[in-house]
Formats: C-alpha cells, sequence, structure tokens
C-alpha cells in the first residue's frame, strides 16, 4: 500500500484536508471519512457508475480516482448538486418516480448532471449512449431517461 | 404447497382474538422521527401492533417489509389505511420491529420474509381486517361522545361524521380520548370483488422514493458507528473447501491493517479503512482445503449429469405433478416432439454489494446489527445462534436494500454472520464490506438447469400428452434447511414454473431431479421460473410450430377456459400488432401464469448475423395482478422485470471451473445497461380478484418470448439461456435456413 498523504481538495464548496494512503479511491475518502454516503461504492472497476461525482465539473468514477490524483482538484458529489434537492434532474427524479432500490441513483443523476452540461437539450439516443456507463439493477432506465428528458426541458424553459 | 401453514393459521387466529393480538394506540403528538423500535418499546404509549393515531392527526402505520426497491414498505400500509379511511396525507410509515408474531407475513408461514412476491398478496387480507378495526373503534369512541348509535356514523378519510347532527371529530381529536377495547371488534370487509377502494387502484408517492434523489437514503453500508472498524474476508473459492494454511505475514504489513482472524470459511482482515481491509485481504496467501463437495465441478461437467439425469427413465424423480395418463397418450400420439433446453447459472447482481455491521458487547452477551435483510426475524434467529445468545439480546436495526433479488434472505445470514464473528474477534464494532469480486466469487446463484420436454400432438394438432423433467441444483436444502424440511424435499425453489396450470393439457406428467453438485444457490428473481418456463414456453412454441398454428393462436386454443389469461395474451397482441410483418425483425410470444398473476409478453427482435447479437427492439406485455394495490408501482415492477429478463436472456453467465466462478465484476458478467433495454409497452389490467404478486412476474417471460421472436426470424432455435451471441452464431451456422 501506498505512503500516507496529505492532500487538500474543494468538496462541494468547501476546503477539505484529508490524509489517507495516496492511492486510496475517492470513493472511500468521500464515504468513510467524509461520511458523504451519497456516493455509492457498486463495483470498485470502474464499471458500474455507482460512484459517480464531478471533478472539475466532470463527471467520474470516483473508484476509480485515487487521492493522489485529485488533490488540489474540485469536486461535487450528489449532497453538493443543490442544496435542497432541488436541481431540475432531481425534482424530475421524483416526478418521475424514477428510483426502486435507489443505490445506483446518486450516480445517475450526477451521470445525467454531466450529460445536461455538455448537452442540455440531449437527443434519446444521445441519454442511453451517455448513460449506459451507469448500471440500475432495477431496471429503471425507461424512467431515467423520461426524468432526463423532463429536467432538460425545465432548464430550457 | 406449504401445508403447515394451515396449522400456523390457527394459532394466529387465536392470537388475533387474544388480549395481545388488538391493533392500534394512541398517542400524544407524533415525533418528528418515528421509529418502530420507538413506537413499540415506548411503555407510555399503549402498545400496538400496526396503528397508532395522534392527537395531531397523525397516523402512524408499522410496514413489516423489507423494502428493497419494489414498495411494498408503502403498498401494504395503504391497504390499512384504505379500510381505515386514513387521510394518506396524514400517515407515516414505520418500518416494524423485527416479530414473526406480529409482522409475519400470513401468506409465507407468519414469518417475516420480503420474498416472492408475496408481500402484498399474503398481508392483504390481515391489513384490511386491522384497518377496519381501527375504523370501527374510532367510530365507536365518536357514537360515544355524542350518545349516538354507532351505526349513524360514517368516516371520511380523518373524519369521523355524524350526518345527521353535521358533527364531526378528526382522527386527531379522538385519539385525545379514545377509550382501546381489550379486544379488537369482529368488523367483515366488503369482498374484493365488490369492494370500493379509495386509495387501492390510485397512484401516490413511494414513501422510500424521496432521499434516493438526494444521496440521504441510509443503506446499511452507508452506516458509522462510533469506534468503528473495518472488515474484509477472503471465502472458500468453493463452499466448505475451508482453510489449510494461511500464511498472514505480508497482509499484516499492510499500514492500516489491525489483524487477521481465521475463520471456518476463510480468513478476515480487520482494518482501520476499508481500502487498508482490502489491501491487506489481498496481501493473504492462503491453501483451501480440498474436500468441498464442489471440488472439481464445471459447468459443462454439470450439464452432462444433469441432461443424463433428464433422459434416464430410471432415475429417481420427484413426483412434481402427475396428471391424467401423459405416457399412454404420448404412445397413440400423430406426433412427438422431445427437446432439452438449458439454463446456465445466473447472479443476483443487486448494485449495494452485501454488507452489515455489528457491534458485540465486550463480554459477548448482546449485540448490535446494522443490515438489510430480506428477513429480519432470520437474521435475528441466526445472529443469535452464532453468539449462542438469547433472541432477545439482538438489537436488529433495519435498513433500506440496496436490492434484493433473492440474494439477502438465505437462512445462514451469511453476510450479516461476517461482522458478528469481526465484532467479537476484534471487541469493536465492524463494518463488514464485500467488493463486487466478494459478492460474485461467494455469490449464490439460480442454478444449472437442464429440463427435457416431451409432447404429442394429435391428428388436429391438440397436445396430447405432455412429459416434463427438470434437474438442476437443489437450491432450498442449501439456502433455507428450515423450509426444505418443511416442504419434505419438494423445492419449490427450484421446481416451480415446471406447471402449466391454465394450459389445457389433461395428461401430464412433471418431474423433478435435484443435484447435490456443492454449488452455492439461492432463489433469483423469478427463481425456477426463469429455467423452468423458458423451456416449456419455448416448446410450447415447438408445438405451435408442428401443428402449424401461430403461437398466440396455439396458446389462446390451450387456454380457453381461462378468460384472465386470453385477456392477457389478446391485449398484448394487440398492442404488439402481431400479424404485423416487419422486414428483419421477429416477434416471439410467451405466457406465464405465477402464482395466480396472469402475464403474456411479445418480443421484437433483430439479429446481427456477424456477430451473433441478439437487439431487443420492443416488448408488449400485459400483467393482470387482481386488484393492483399501487398501480404505477406494478408498472414499475413490470419494467424492471422485463430488464432483469434481457439480462438473464441475453448476457448473464455464471461458470465454474474446479468447483470455483470464473466471473469477477461486471466486465465479465454483463447486466443490462441503458442501451441494452428494449422499449417497453407495459399495460395493467386490473381485475377485482386477489391481488397476487407483480414484483418479478414478467422476468420468466422474456428469454422465452425473445427465443421463439429468433426462430420466428431465422427459422433456428435456441435451447440455451443465455443466448449469448457466440452461441447464436454456432446456432445461425449450423442451422441457417430463411435468415434474410
Amino acid at each position: 500500500m501506498a505512503q500516507k498523504i496529505t492532500a487538500t481538495l474543494t468538496i462541494n464548496g468547501q476546503r477539505q484536508t484529508i490524509t489517507a494512503a495516496a492511492d486510496t479511491p475517492l470513493l472511500w475518502v468521500l464515504r468513510e471519512q467524509l461520511k458523504l454516503t451519497g456516493t455509492k461504492f457498486g463495483c470498485g472497476a470502474g464499471q458500474c457508475g455507482a460512484c459517480t461525482v464531478h471533478l472539475n465539473g466532470q463527471p467520474v468514477q470516483s473508484c476509480l480516482q485515487t487521492l493522489q490524483d485529485v488533490a488540489g482538484k474540485t469536486i461535487t458529489t450528489i449532497e453538493g448538486l443543490s442544496k435542497d434537492g432541488s436541481h431540475p434532474l432531481q425534482k424530475a427524479w421524483l416526478a418521475e418516480q424514477v428510483p426502486q432500490c435507489g443505490y445506483c441513483q446518486s450516480g445517475q443523476i450526477m451521470r445525467a448532471a454531466g450529460l445536461l452540461k455538455e448537452t442540455p437539450r440531449p437527443t434519446r439516443e444521445q441519454i442511453v449512449e451517455y448513460m449506459s456507463p451507469n448500471i440500475c439493477r432495477c431496471g429503471t432506465y425507461a424512467r431515467i431517461t423520461r426524468a432526463i428528458e423532463r429536467a432538460a426541458k425545465e432548464m430550457a424553459a | 404447497m406449504e401445508k403447515v401453514i394451515d396449522t400456523i393459521d390457527v394459532q394466529r387466529r387465536q392470537f388475533m382474538v387474544g388480549a395481545a393480538g388488538f391493533t392500534f394506540g394512541v398517542a400524544v403528538g407524533a415525533p418528528a422521527l418515528l421509529s418502530g423500535e420507538a413506537l413499540a418499546q415506548n411503555s407510555s404509549v399503549r402498545l400496538n401492533d400496526w396503528v397508532t393515531v395522534f392527537t395531531d392527526g397523525t397516523v402512524a402505520i408499522m410496514s413489516p417489509a423489507a423494502e428493497m426497491g419494489q414498495g411494498s414498505l408503502t403498498s401494504l400500509p395503504r391497504i390499512v389505511a384504505d379500510e381505515m379511511d386514513a387521510d394518506w396525507s396524514k400517515v407515516k410509515i414505520v418500518p416494524s420491529p423485527a416479530n414473526d408474531k406480529i409482522y409475519g407475513n400470513p401468506g409465507r408461514g407468519y414469518t417475516q420474509y420480503t420474498a416472492g412476491s408475496a408481500t402484498v398478496t399474503g398481508y392483504f387480507n390481515s391489513q384490511r381486517e386491522f384497518g377496519a378495526q381501527v375504523r370501527q373503534v374510532l367510530m365507536d369512541n365518536a357514537a360515544q361522545r355524542w350518545g349516538v348509535p354507532v351505526a349513524e356514523t360514517s368516516t371520511q378519510p380523518g373524519v369521523v361524521l355524524h350526518e345527521k347532527t353535521g358533527r364531526r371529530l378528526t382522527y386527531g381529536e379522538i385519539a385525545a380520548f379514545a377509550k382501546i377495547p381489550a379486544e379488537a371488534p369482529k368488523v367483515a370487509v366488503e369482498p374484493v370483488a365488490t369492494a370500493n377502494f379509495r386509495l387501492i387502484g390510485t397512484d401516490t408517492p413511494r414513501v422510500d422514493v424521496n432521499g434516493k434523489h438526494n444521496g440521504t437514503a441510509k443503506y446499511s453500508i452507508d452506516v458509522h458507528v462510533p469506534g468503528m472498524i473495518y472488515g474484509a474476508i477472503l471465502r472458500e473459492p468453493v463452499d466448505g473447501a475451508g482453510v489449510a494454511k494461511v500464511d498472514d505475514a505480508a497482509a499484516r504489513a499492510v499500514d492500516g491493517v489491525l489483524n487477521v482472524v481465521p475463520l471456518k470459511y476463510g480468513v478476515g482482515v480487520l482494518a482501520e479503512t476499508p481500502w487498508a481491509a482490502f489491501q491487506g485481504r489481498k496481501a493473504l496467501k492462503v491453501t483451501w482445503g480440498s474436500k468441498a463437495q464442489g471440488a472439481g465441478f464445471s459447468t459443462d461437467g454439470g450439464f452432462a449429469k444433469f441432461s443424463n439425469a433428464a433422459k434416464d427413465p430410471a432415475h429417481p424423480v420427484i413426483d412434481w405433478e402427475k396428471k391424467g395418463d401423459a405416457a399412454a397418450k404420448l404412445k397413440t400420439a400423430a406426433s412427438v416432439v422431445d427437446q432439452e433446453y438449458r439454463s446456465d447459472y445466473a447472479y443476483h447482481a443487486q448494485m449495494e454489494p452485501l454488507n452489515s455491521i455489528a457491534a458485540v458487547s465486550p463480554a459477548g452477551d448482546a449485540v448490535e446489527i446494522w443490515c438489510g435483510v430480506q428477513s429480519q426475524t432470520i437474521a435475528v434467529q441466526q445472529v443469535a445462534a452464532a453468539l449462542g445468545i438469547a433472541e432477545s439480546k439482538v438489537k436488529f436495526n433495519h435498513y433500506l436494500l440496496g436490492g434484493g433479488f433473492g440474494r439477502r434472505g438465505n437462512r445462514d445470514a451469511d453476510f450479516v454472520i461476517d461482522s458478528v464473528l469481526l465484532s467479537k474477534a476484534s471487541g469493536k464494532p465492524v463494518k463488514v464490506i464485500w467488493t463486487r469480486e466478494d459478492d460474485i466469487h461467494a455469490g449464490r446463484f439460480r442454478p444449472l438447469y437442464v429440463n427435457r420436454l416431451r409432447a404429442g400432438l394429435d391428428t388436429s394438432g391438440n397436445v396430447a400428452g405432455w412429459y416434463h423433467r427438470a434437474v438442476c441444483d437443489h437450491v432450498m436444502a442449501f439456502m433455507d434447511p428450515v423450509r426444505y424440511k418443511i416442504v419434505k424435499g419438494r423445492d419449490p425453489i427450484a421446481l416451480l414454473g415446471t406447471e402449466v396450470p391454465a394450459y389445457d393439457i389433461p395428461d401430464r406428467t412433471i418431474e423433478g431431479v435435484l443435484e447435490h453438485t456443492g454449488m452455492r444457490t439461492n432463489p433469483l428473481r423469478g427463481i425456477g421460473f426463469t429455467a423452468n418456463s423458458f423451456a416449456t414456453e419455448v416448446f410450447v412454441d415447438e408445438l405451435a410450430v408442428k401443428a402449424g398454428v401461430d403461437p398466440v393462436e396455439f396458446r389462446l386454443r390451450l387456454l380457453k377456459q381461462m378468460p384472465r389469461a386470453r385477456h392477457v395474451i389478446e391485449e398484448t397482441a394487440k398492442m404488439a400488432d402481431w400479424k404485423r410483418k416487419r422486414p428483419g425483425r421477429g416477434l416471439g410470444v410467451a405466457y406465464v401464469s405465477y402464482s395466480g398473476t396472469q402475464i403474456a409478453g411479445i418480443a421484437e427482435v433483430s439479429v446481427e448475423k456477424s456477430s451473433g447479437a441478439i437487439k431487443v427492439h420492443n416488448f408488449w406485455c400485459t400483467i393482470d395482478c387482481g386488484v393492483a394495490v399501487h398501480p404505477d408501482n406494478v408498472i414499475a415492477q413490470t419494467e424492471s422485470s422485463i430488464v432483469y429478463g434481457v439480462g438473464l436472456a441475453l448476457t448473464e453467465r455464471i461458470s465454474i471451473a474446479n468447483g470455483a466462478v470464473e466471473q469477477s465484476n461486471f466486465f465479465d458478467y454483463h447486466v443490462p445497461r441503458m442501451r441494452d433495454v428494449p422499449q417497453m409497452h407495459v399495460k395493467l389490467v386490473q381485475t377485482k380478484n386477489h391481488p397476487t404478486g407483480a414484483g418479478q412476474m414478467a422476468v420468466p417471460l422474456v428469454p422465452s418470448a425473445i427465443s421463439n421472436a429468433v426462430f420466428a426470424l431465422t427459422g433456428v432455435r435456441l435451447r440455451q439461456q443465455p443466448m449469448l451471441a457466440g452461441r447464436v452464431k454456432t446456432a445461425l451456422l449450423a442451422g441457417e435456413k430463411r435468415f434474410a
């Protein structure tokens, strides 16, 4: 295991100083040190997207980012996407009753937020391609699509 | 199936009319946060089983179901609220404590065990009765206060009325003075066929959804307990192998590793952080024992053995169902179709890897657990047994489940016991997290199946004699020996779905062969149906082809006496525009009668010839589960089941070599992603029948409908699931006929 390092990063607008093994995935720093548990552990291998956060504004899988990699950078987690769950995507997620078990949904929403930032009015095909790295085992994909379209509409209005 | 239920039912009735069985209490002002523990334990509030009415009008309703996305945490209280005429906006749902006697499912032998899509159907009558009793007591109290006959009172949501005088009392107002009788009043509820439901059959948001949009919903993996450390376990690759030798020097040298703990079934690593625990576990060098029953087992060997058992007339069998004389009919049939079908092992892949937190007291005489399980009471029993303490010394904190699909209900509660043993060994609270690799390597799978079917057709194309033998690994004997004993070896998890209860086939023989392979098995969403109904519904298609009859028409003929079954098929065919030919695409139909629920599906597919990859473009589905307590949720569950079925049908395969699982993560166990999912068109037919299951019924439709669609398109019959691209390509090359 790698040496311990102390890194400073900005998480949800707050500067945080973290000491941990340099190769510790950001995921575990968020979940177990900072107790930001909205970001989920699903596979640890960049395969499912449950741990998706924004790194300098881009959606990334936090299980693949080491503490060393993210030192000095800016991170947004589901807890920081909006103050009160009022991001259009979050409202759309409720309106469409998207979640079932819900475990993957923080990651889905963070990935969808990345999509809408890049492509404010995505087509069906763009949604499908962009969202396919994220697994939902409950198969809420149809509702995820509808919620993204709903949020995109609201954001354009 | 489980006859033991009858006897328990009698005990339960006695319990209900006894003093302890009464249904509701009143309390002053609802606390901001309602917990089942607090409600059940607070002695200043009258202890109540299901409902507490507060003076501020809040109605707290206990929900005994585990919530894993299927929605029954919300559905059950809706049944109570409907019957007691509660104002739904004032209802707070409280997860109930673990207690089979009070909260057990009447439809599951009074166990608090959320599985089998049996929650709404099993609790439906009792919840209605409890709700009606509460309403009656509220009306009695109001009538007494007003000095009027109770027959002159009525209710509107949250209010008792005396129409003659225009007087009204809210439930909250009544709570301030209500007297609770020692015995529950006898109230008859309106039969389902004529009942006018108010909440049931309408849509309201599920109570657990809020919080799943902002990261605040709590699963046990999110729990932090003061002083908690972390555990990871290197488990034996084959069940029962045991540990022969451990070299833990490198593991102990990992920074942050606190201890290495030998266990019967593996080696535990305790560490300050999960990352250190995983790294320490990786550094372990373990030699495993070689005496496991499953040592040397392989998927190929299993298929060969099962296939032999499926065709050997002398092989001992479980007589699952016998009607008429299939053998005689087969002898005189004009033609006979005989086919074998195969299904590989399949994995649950719930998104939240297994985990649990335990804090064993220093003396080892009490424990607190934080976990999400499908049976709270089984977990408590197992933890108590593991520590040799009374169940009353186990405090169980139940959490949302990040998916269950059958993986979190096995009797030995393997993942709960992990945390208990490591906490006991360390004297500290321990969170044990399984990695995805752990979750797959020690997965407990839908068993391997070989299904052999033989049926005759008479000269008019009617089915004359039907014979089915299903061969698979034991499931219940491994996952729940207690229930295995109750069912006397007639394993419903393995063998359900072999019957064709709705089809008019008077002469049929259905047999099961269960093999002890030493593989880890469990119910998986859709249980035996996923393999058995794959076989029967592809086989029915083969019969239709042989008889020269359209596959929809062929099924409708077999369902002459079954209007609900016919209706779901007809509706689905209508939606899919079944008769319309579409270039480059094929349609396939499947129908299942699953625990009373009637469901049909049609898949529209294309096949990429070069790779053999199947693309499912559309899936139409009609479900009739009787009264739909929460229609939108039935639709959501059906969509969910279709997606799950697509995975089992096309890509999900666990293979075994040398007794061990070959797959490791989502890069070699492929579950459906958004791009793999068809357009889904789900129609819910609401009928005035007792509600039946909704949580998994569409799963088994999908593989057979897809296989049938591929046949319609290519003339090539796929008889093994998953229909992996490579397998399809091979089949196409071997049987190429009219592929365009």
